[in-house]
């Protein structure tokens, strides 16, 4: 009983690993197979936070609290170098984003629609 | 230590951070004047321009200039490499190079072509975005700096095809890069991730010691898959590179110029991770990247080509035939990379192997000066008639002498002509990739020619041809774009009547530094 | 000094000097204009002689119809070539779920050459 209760503790630790390729995967498709313009977009955040969340699982330590020293409850801590390359990488999304839900409002006004089929009549 | 020894000590950083200075300054000088701004502009990019040719006199002399940010000069604690470090050897320097040609001359230009715009300070304050973002993926050291530095000039470059935003193609184009420029970098921080959490550090020379044939395994060469797709997708390789003939086409001409540096950055980051990260590993037999990138130089070179023949936009055209000379360079190094890659055969008897290397990296600067004189010309045909379509333009010559000239320039370039700076790294294209086998040379030379075919129909097209009404009085195209075209035509000249002396100043170090990993390393042991 | 510039020029495959090239060039040119240069005695301007000639065809007003168009010029490689080129013309859809779909099967043939799969 006490190895199976073990071996069930380990793969739950596996879990976020599977809930990132899930992201990613469910966000390639909705890229992939979407017509709708803001769909496609949404797809774009959904592999974005995808990636931030493995960068993130990756420093996790087992029973480690957060790595600020002021404060501290003791005992060890995780890695701080992902959590800075999430920020980085979470500050950089939203810019990305601000920017192609922009170029969607322009098309809009330009073609009236959001499918993507219906593009590329417009003049020059 | 005199002002020159400081100035090179800080260059690296300092080249980075003067266009991202004047990119903040140019809203608050615009408010003076226009000309004003434009002189502040120029004057930034010349003062990194004199950096950078500083940088390149020492770094051509066989030295690896690294620079810390954080000062000390001591990064390496029990074995974890600290700050981020800036590592500069011959390829990064060669690629600085470019990026500030191809800015000078873009930004001289916009001085005529942008004048009736409105929204040129955010016009101009993305375009040093742009430069600084370039600058700093190809001078850093640091695999998740590159990210970042990918990323500020992928945002830049798209809100700069989309600058005219009433052509709705335009605004699609700029869609489209947008999407796929985020999915190649996301897939980028991927594969780093992977990386970072194999290996405990994000330093590229720290990495590439660490990665060795003994810990070789699935997690690598996921990366280097991932790495590989993303990077060649921002590079323009087939059959991923359908962004580019929209992107170039729809964007303002002094932009496809930038764009054009843009996209050689991210060929660096698919060299840099082939010859530099993965230095150690390539003669695995598994890694067979060699035949892949040639194989895939041949395909992008083709349809090209194809492509091109059919098309009736000026700017498009133009952007086909770019995408075919990004398939020679790729040949070459590939042909390079194959003998590289293989253990059983020595770099001394198979020495087509150095030579296809050093015609591929020579290809770069030829292939982004030649093409970016060819944008500079669709533009100023722009410019003066306001009609993009091929089929509605002829008999301009007449009116606009210098443009014909540098048209032809242009022209004679991108074929391979003997004059030309193109003919002579497509010769030494030609010459090694067919002692790898003769069949891709004879694909390189046919898509050569039909290079030359293409262009000699649009020079009928557009120049040649009777006297039409509608274009009577249209005149010659203002003196900065003349300057401009000029400072690009000259330097073509010059590149082909003395390729000798160009191919061991500037190419030789960049070949050195790419096929020998452990000098890039080097600064590790030596704790510097 | 001067041997050293001028060892610069050669790229050791013999005649393909740019410099020989140039100078050739302007020699030949130099023949072709003096000798062209020289006239034509049986040339008589102004007369039906100089008129231009299109088969019989007449010659419009509107010069802009006379100049052959960019689509119509390679007629025949492009005939020829059809099927290449319907081919890559499909393919360039311009649809952004398209490119991405080229860039996931780009990864999967990656995988399968690596040795990953």
């Amino acid at each position: 009983m006490l190895y199976l209760r073990r071996k069930v503790n380990k793969m739950i630790a596996n879990i976020p690993f599977l809930a990132v390729m899930a992201m990613i995967i469910i966000g390639l498709a909705t890229v992939v197979f979407k017509r709708n313009l803001i769909k496609m977009v949404i797809g774009v955040s959904i592999i974005e936070s995808g990636v931030n969340l493995f960068l993130i699982t990756l420093g996790y330590r087992e029973h480690s609290v957060a790595p600020i020293y002021t404060a501290s409850p003791g005992g060890i801590m995780s890695y701080p170098v992902p959590q800075a390359l999430t920020l980085t990488s979470i500050v950089i999304g939203v810019a990305v984003l601000a920017l192609m839900l922009s170029l969607v409002i322009y098309i809009y006004r330009h073609y009236k629609t959001l499918d993507i089929r219906k593009l590329g009549g417009g003049e020059e | 230590m005199n002002i020159l020894d400081i100035l090179l000590q800080q260059s690296p950083a300092l080249i980075v951070a003067t266009p991202l200075l004047g990119a903040f300054l140019t809203p608050l000088i615009g408010k003076l004047g226009y000309n004003v701004r434009n002189i502040f502009i120029i004057i930034i990019l010349a003062v990194t321009a004199f950096l950078v040719f500083l940088l390149a006199s020492d770094v051509f002399s066989g030295n690896i200039h690294t620079y810390v940010f954080g000062g000390t000069t001591s990064t390496v604690l029990s074995n974890t490499v600290i700050r981020i470090l800036f590592e500069v050897d011959g390829l990064s320097i060669f690629m600085a190079i470019i990026t500030v040609i191809l800015s000078l001359a873009a930004v001289i230009y916009s001085w005529a072509f942008m004048r009736e715009e409105t929204g040129q300070d955010k016009y101009y304050t993305l375009l040093l975005l742009m430069t600084t973002g370039m600058f700093g993926m190809v001078l850093t050291g640091d695999l998740f700096n590159f990210f970042v530095f990918l990323e500020i000039t992928s945002i830049a470059s798209c809100a700069l095809i989309a600058f005219w935003t009433h052509k709705a193609k335009a605004v699609e184009a700029a869609f489209n890069y947008m999407v796929i420029s985020t999915i190649g970098a996301l897939f980028v921080l991927l594969s780093i991730a992977f990386l970072y959490g194999k290996y405990d550090a994000l330093n590229i020379a720290k990495l590439a010691s660490r990665i060795t044939p003994v810990s070789f395994s699935f997690i690598d060469k996921l990366s280097l898959i991932l790495l590989l797709a993303a990077l060649t997708m921002k590079a323009g390789i087939a059959p991923m590179h359908m962004w580019l003939p929209d992107a170039y086409g729809r964007a303002p001409a002094s932009i496809s110029i930038i764009l054009v540096g843009a996209t050689q950055a991210s060929l660096y980051g698919v060299f840099r991770i082939c010859f530099t990260l993965y230095g150690n590993v390539i003669q695995i037999p598994e890694v067979s990247l060699g035949w892949i990138m040639v194989i895939l130089g041949l395909i992008t070179m083709l349809i090209g080509v194809f492509m091109a023949m059919i098309q009736i936009d000026f700017k498009k055209l133009i952007a086909y035939g770019a995408l075919a000379e990004l398939g020679y360079m790729f040949l070459g190094v590939g042909t390079g990379l194959t003998i590289l890659s293989n253990p059983q055969l020595s770099l001394a008897s198979n020495s087509f192997a150095l030579q296809a290397m050093k015609g591929g990296i020579f290809h770069i600067i030829n292939d982004a000066l030649d093409v970016g004189l060819l944008f500079l010309v669709a533009g100023a045909v722009y410019y003066a008639t306001k009609e993009s379509s091929l089929n509605n333009l002829g008999g301009i010559a007449r009116n606009m002498k210098y443009t014909t000239v540098f048209f032809l320039i242009g022209l004679l370039a991108v074929s391979g002509i003997p004059p030309m700076n193109g003919f002579a790294s497509k010769l030494l294209i030609y010459e090694s990739v067919y002692q790898l086998n003769p069949i891709l040379a004879i694909i390189a030379i046919l898509a050569s020619i039909m290079l030359l075919a293409i262009m000699v129909k649009v020079f009928y097209s557009a120049f040649l041809g009777p006297k039409i009404d509608r274009f009577q009085d249209i005149r010659e195209a203002p003196k900065s774009m003349l300057i401009a075209m000029g400072i690009l035509a000259s330097l073509i000249i010059f590149f082909g009547l003395f390729p000798d002396l160009i191919v061991n100043t500037l190419v030789e170090p960049a070949v050195k530094a790419i096929t020998h990993p452990t000098s890039y390393i080097l600064w590790l042991t030596g704790g510097v | 000094m001067f041997e050293q510039l001028l060892k610069t020029f050669d790229t050791g495959n013999g005649y393909w000097n740019p410099l020989v090239w140039g100078f050739a060039f302007l020699i030949i040119f130099l023949i072709i204009y003096i000798l062209r240069g020289r006239g034509n005695p049986s040339y008589k301007r102004g007369t039906e002689q100089t008129k231009v000639f299109l088969s019989g065809n007449p010659e419009y007003e509107n010069k802009e119809l006379l100049h052959v168009k960019a689509s119509n010029l390679y007629w025949g490689w492009v005939e020829s070539t059809k099927w290449v080129i319907n081919t890559l013309k499909k393919m360039h859809t311009g649809r952004a779920n398209d490119y991405i779909l080229w860039f996931t099967f780009m990864i999967a043939i990656f995988m399968l050459l690596l040795g990953v799969i």
